[in-house]
């Protein structure tokens, strides 16, 4: 897969330049869209503008959105060095989720600093855990990852249904969810801990786990570009015979590479549970695991562009809410469509406007050097 | 023999035929006349533009600028079909074959005729008794490809480039496949159809072809032609400098061997592949400290199964591998066990397995030793000690450019294979698998990359050399191993090891082995 | 009698439920016999089936909705090409692209055109949708003893789409094995180097392979909204075809295995919906989700392979380049 960036471009255009238009033309794209539908793009977008960035309660919660997709974005992208397409990180968030869910449930009443490390575990355990089979499949069977791991998605929607429905509901009430989990289960929000050191910010369901996420994407980083596993996990996604030639087992790869992913993106459910909703309830991961395709995808798999790429489509997951207030006829499916235009414009249609560039730079370079042999 | 018309046009003409990719130049304002009915030789080293300049001829690439003359009428190809509509037929070096089709199916893909493929077949059936009649060309038409020996599968290349009207015919390196025998019934048919009237364009780097079949040949460097001469009145020597463009040794300098104590040995081994079916079959050897032992075969009988099982890559179903080193007991199975007993390979694909060509150099100097201790600093890979390493490994093996940031992929093929080999020899190996160490490499780079095997040896390391360039294994080795349908057919010293001989036991002819010694330890 | 009524009822249930999978897998085919990954599929589906029920709840017509089902996805396949083929770009990439673009453009649209929250407006009016099409004597031979009510209710009376799904499968057979077309892509998807040297078009031959496998996707799609329910509604292929694809895939990528596979996920299908409700012995009633999960369960069995290794084609999902 293209995790590489070409030498033939220099470095700031590969990494900075190329993904800035393959995000405008994917972005052009949508509103024609929303041109289509009958309303203006450029009132669309000043009212996304305002909606993800325009107060302290609009960032804090387009912010939050990104924690998601820092999770779900680092998720894909660690599978992706393996050379495995990952589509499984929404069922992986939300089995995961029900691991920190449970812990919330029956460990609430600890305090926090306890629940914490539990809740973490049982996320990360629980996502790994529904990342194995898919992963084994593909190491020992040559199943097909990508559909394994998207039926995954679809069994663990209706186990969870079944769970939720049948299982863990609060007694004696009608809507699909559980009880309110007990104090010691809550994520500090970041209007609490600002508030401590004196900085005044408005509550919003912003919290510790956005810290959380930072951390991990710097720890995603050293563990792939700094490790000898990670450079194992390199090589195999790269070059998989030349894995086995230094002795490095694609096999164990591809399922030490799923268990990192599904751990990653099993953590969602401390920034949406235990961080905002406090309970369980139906499809809480929302289509985080699809956006954290798009968020790998346009950060090139590296931590801090899906750090930028995250924050980027909290803003369009937050702007896009507000939109739908104002603008009734646009609502969120059309968050999806930028998802899936950016994954199109960034992933699969890359080499359009690289060519173009390529050629410019090229032209530029041969007119360098000829200046110089002239002189 | 027909002799060439000289009132006629050349069969061929190509008229300052240029073209660029990107920064590299790799035909510069190409010109030659091949006339018809003759064989003519095209010879030069990897990249000095042979397969670009027929890559142009065949329609597979446009050129920049230039003319191509068909029988004297200019012609411009857009694509293959245009060159094969003009009479221009191509055998490549890797066979453009679908192994899952049958004989017939591959000859009449693309002039299939009309929408149903029925009555193609047939057509192409009895046209086909024609040309093997004509020609000698008899091939089983309902057999899959892919059961077909390579020789046969050559000769369903050559069917379906006449079964398309071809006049002109290129074969690009066509012999690298073959035994000595089958070159010579090659060459054999080449002539034949020379002398029907067909021209034959052969492309290769072998001299000694060169000077057996050839009337004319053009020796191209750096994507120029730099000399086109009658064949007789050349000589292999002159041809080889006017390739490299200085004067070149073409045999190795090396004292006799010291073998000393027994390194590897081999018992029995049996490896199979994926689908089950046997490669290696019960092949038994030694390999002792000082010495190069090495194994001749055409590709495809089980040298690079051989090898790979060696390494620990491939399990085998069968036998023994043991490692002096480890007090002989049977080594550990995988490559990084095998690595740590001393054992370091050289694979024969550095591209598919040797490298990962997106990382840079000093990330692939580390490929499959990224676990020492002395690249590791706790959990983190010490990036001042991986730069280190590399660029001592660089200036050690002249590698160029001697930057270890760079990706492997902007190196030329001698340049790559200088890293890997740097890589395995300065991990201060007890015994040093080597597989095809020249394969698309230059020749100034072969000259040192052979100097640096005998080094090796003669620093009482045990090498094991497989390789298809039978000079090469007649100039290495201190005995040769001839395999052939994954058995050792026998053993030779390089002294009683003529092509002949080799020729017919890489054909899996026993009889030969009888004046070598059958007992795989005698030396 | 009662047992015979049943099993009849079931098979035409299957055969009903198979349609779209055999239309799907049979695109999946095309697709990836010429060496290009098929998972774009389940979008382009997903695409027709929006276009469809909305074309058809405006204008009336069951067939301008096929047509519009068709261009659609036509025009989606079209896209797959053009980043697949043209620019060398990820397929599988290339394809989820699709599924997500797709899974929220056809709710976007459909609010903004009819206002009813994602879906198009029910499908009941005259024509609008494609309905039963009855054989001569359908309604006699349902109360005739034995062979009657199979007649009556398993040839007779399924929509023409099934129809022409089932008589899809022996055509393309025909197309694969006995047709120059048919030679050239199972060689494309084997050895594009070989096709090219022959002097045929590599990037032609997976267009028209991409583009087959769109327009038997749209029929697909125009299916599912318009003959097997009334209307769009969002996320309504439901992962259909991915399960095409394991279909295919089990099958070996020839027409009649994977035709076989089809109707196994069929009649696992219809025989669950039959099951829901009903109580078990020992097990009491079976929970509803585990039905709906039934299908993707099966998917991974199937493709974990339970039958030996399936041999894909060999160039699949490498973009082709002249150099080696």
């Amino acid at each position: 897969m293209s995790a590489v960036p070409s030498m033939k471009l220099p470095r700031w255009v590969e990494l900075g330049m190329l993904p800035v238009i393959n995000l405008a033309a994917a972005l052009v794209v949508s509103g024609l869209v929303v041109r289509w539908i009958g309303e203006s793009p450029w009132a669309a977008l000043k009212l996304m503008t305002d909606g993800a960035f325009g107060s302290q309660e609009a960032i804090g919660y387009t912010l939050y959105y990104a924690t998601n997709f820092i999770f779900t974005g680092l998720a894909v992208a660690v599978a992706y060095h393996a050379g495995l397409f990952n589509i499984g990180a929404e069922g992986q968030a939300y089995i995961g989720g029900l691991g920190t869910g449970l812990v919330g449930l029956w460990l609430g009443h600890w305090p926090f600093w306890a629940v914490l490390p539990a809740a973490v575990a049982a996320g990360a355990v629980f996502g790994a855990a529904w990342a194995f089979i898919p992963a084994w499949l593909q190491a020992r069977r040559g199943s097909h990852i990508v559909i394994t791991t998207i039926m995954f998605n679809f069994i663990a929607s209706a186990l969870m249904t079944y769970l939720v429905v049948n299982v863990l509901i609060k007694p004696g009430q009608q809507s699909p969810e559980t009880r309110e989990f007990a104090a010691g289960a809550s994520m500090p929000g970041m209007h609490a801990m600002l508030g401590k050191i004196g900085v005044p910010f408005t509550a919003t369901p912003l919290n510790l786990a956005f810290f959380l996420a930072l951390g991990l994407a710097a720890l995603v980083w050293v563990f792939l570009w700094r490790t000898r596993w990670g450079y194992a996990v390199r090589v195999a996604g790269l070059n998989p015979a030349a894995a086995v030639y230094a002795g490095i087992s694609p096999a164990r790869v591809t399922v030490g590479a799923m268990l990192l992913s599904g751990a990653l993106a099993g953590l969602l459910g401390l920034n949406e549970l235990m961080g905002s909703q406090h309970r369980i309830l139906l499809d809480f991961p929302g289509g985080a695991g699809f956006v954290g395709i798009a968020v790998a995808l346009m950060g090139r798999n590296h931590p801090l562009g899906i750090l930028a790429a995250a924050v980027l489509f909290g803003a369009l997951a937050q702007g896009g809410s507000q939109l739908s207030f104002d603008m009734p006829r646009v609502n969120r499916d059309m968050v999806v469509v930028i998802q899936g235009l950016v994954i199109l414009f960034c992933g699969a249609l890359e080499n359009v406007f690289r060519k173009p560039l390529e050629a410019v730079f090229n032209f530029g370079s041969r007119l360098a050097a000829r200046g110089k042999t002239d002189r | 023999m027909n002799l060439p018309d000289s009132a006629a046009p050349p069969a061929l003409e190509l008229r300052g035929i240029d073209k660029r990719f990107g920064t590299v130049h790799a035909n510069r304002g190409v010109s030659l006349s091949i006339a018809r009915g003759t064989i003519h030789g095209l010879i030069g080293e990897n990249g000095a533009g042979k397969s670009t300049l027929m890559n142009i001829v065949y329609g597979f690439q446009p050129a920049d600028s230039g003319e191509i003359r068909v029988q004297g009428i200019p012609r411009v190809f857009g694509s293959p079909q245009d060159a094969i509509a003009a009479g221009i037929g191509m055998v490549h070096q890797h066979f453009m074959l679908v192994e899952n089709f049958t004989v017939l199916e591959n000859i009449v893909l693309g002039v299939e005729g009309r929408r149903l493929i029925a009555p193609g077949l047939a057509r192409a059936r009895s046209a086909l008794a024609a040309l093997a009649r004509d020609y000698g060309l008899e091939v089983p038409l309902d057999a899959l490809v892919s059961t077909l020996p390579v020789g046969l599968q050559q000769r369903v290349e050559i069917l379906k480039a006449l079964y398309r009207g071809a006049e002109i015919l290129i074969l690009d390196e066509p012999t690298a496949v073959l035994v000595p025998q089958e070159v010579e019934q090659l060459f054999r048919m080449l002539g034949r159809l020379a002398g029907q009237g067909k021209t034959v364009i052969l492309v290769t780097h072998k001299l000694k072809e060169i000077m057996a079949v050839t009337s004319r040949v053009t020796v191209m460097r750096q994507g120029a032609v730099v000399a086109e001469v009658a064949t007789r009145e050349t000589t292999p020597r002159d041809l080889a400098e006017k390739m490299v463009g200085r004067a070149v040794l073409l045999r190795v300098e090396k004292t006799p061997a010291t073998a000393g104590a027994e390194l590897l040995a081999v018992r029995d081994l049996e490896v199979v592949d994926a689908f089950g079916v046997a490669r290696v079959k019960g092949v038994s050897f030694s390999l002792h400290a000082g010495e190069i032992v090495g194994v001749a075969g055409v590709a495809g009988n089980g040298q690079s199964e051989l090898l790979e099982a060696l390494a620990g890559i491939r399990v085998p179903r069968r036998g023994e591998i043991r490692v002096a080193a480890a007090g002989g007991s049977p080594a550990g199975s995988d490559p990084r066990a095998r690595r740590r007993l001393g054992l370091a390979h050289v694979p024969e694909d550095r591209l598919r397995m040797g490298v990962v060509a997106a990382f840079s150099a000093e990330h692939n100097a580390i490929l499959g030793y990224h676990t020492l201790p002395e690249y590791n600093r706790g959990v983190l890979l010490d990036g001042d000690a991986v730069r280190g390493a590399c660029e001592r490994k660089m200036a050690g093996y002249d590698v160029r450019p001697a930057n270890p940031r760079l990706p492997v992929s902007a190196f030329s093929g001698g340049n790559q294979q200088k890293l890997v080999m740097a890589r395995e020899i300065e991990s201060d190996p007890r015994v040093l698998l080597v597989g095809q160490p020249t394969r698309g490499v230059d020749i100034g780079a072969i000259e040192f990359i052979h100097r640096q095997l005998v080094g090796l040896r003669d620093a009482g390391k045990a090498v094991l050399l497989v390789s298809v360039e039978l000079d090469e294994i007649i100039g290495l080795s201190d005995r040769i191993l001839v395999m052939a349908g994954g058995e050792i057919i026998g053993e030779l010293s390089p002294q009683e090891a003529t092509e002949e001989k080799l020729g017919l036991m890489m054909a899996g002819v026993r009889e030969m082995a009888e004046g070598g010694s059958r007992n795989p330890e005698g030396r | 009698m009662e047992s015979y009524t049943i099993i009849v009822l079931l098979l035409a249930a299957t055969l009903r439920v198979a349609t779209p999978l055999v239309l799907a897998a049979l695109a999946g085919l095309f697709s990836e016999r010429s060496g290009v990954i098929a998972l774009g599929i389940e979008g382009m589906m997903l695409g027709a089936a929006f276009a469809a029920a909305a074309v058809s709840a405006t204008s009336g017509s069951a067939w301008l909705g096929l047509g519009a089902g068709v261009a659609v996805a036509t025009a989606l396949a079209l896209l797959i090409a053009f980043a697949c083929v043209t620019h060398r770009g990820n397929q599988v990439v290339a394809a989820m692209a699709v599924n997500i673009m797709v899974a929220g453009l056809g709710p976007a649209l459909a609010l903004a055109w009819f206002n009813l929250g994602g879906q198009t407006p029910q499908l009941d009016g005259a024509g609008q949708r494609f309905g039963a099409v009855l054989w001569p004597w359908a309604q006699a031979a349902r109360e005739a003893p034995f062979p009657g009510l199979l007649y009556a209710e398993l040839l007779s009376g399924h929509n023409l789409i099934v129809y022409l799904a089932v008589a899809l499968v022996p055509f393309s057979a025909w197309v694969l094995y006995r047709t120059r077309f048919g030679l050239r892509l199972r060689a494309v998807g084997e050895n594009p180097h070989a096709v090219d040297t022959a002097g045929i078009s590599v990037t032609r031959l997976r267009y028209e392979a991409v583009l087959i496998s769109g327009v038997l996707c749209g029929v697909a799609g125009t299916y599912l909204s318009t003959a097997a329910s009334a209307g769009f509604v969002r996320d309504m292929t439901a992962g259909k075809g991915y399960l095409a694809l394991a279909a295919m895939i089990f099958g070996k990528w020839k027409p009649w295995p994977t035709f076989g596979a089809c109707l196994l996920f069929a009649f696992t299908d219809a025989l669950a919906t039959r099951l829901q409700g009903v109580t078990l012995p020992l097990e009491g009633v079976v929970p509803v989700q585990l039905i709906l999960a039934l299908p993707y369960v099966l998917t991974v069995l199937l493709l974990a392979g339970f039958v030996g290794q399936a041999v894909a084609p060999a160039a699949i999902g490498v973009p082709y380049s002249k150099e080696k």
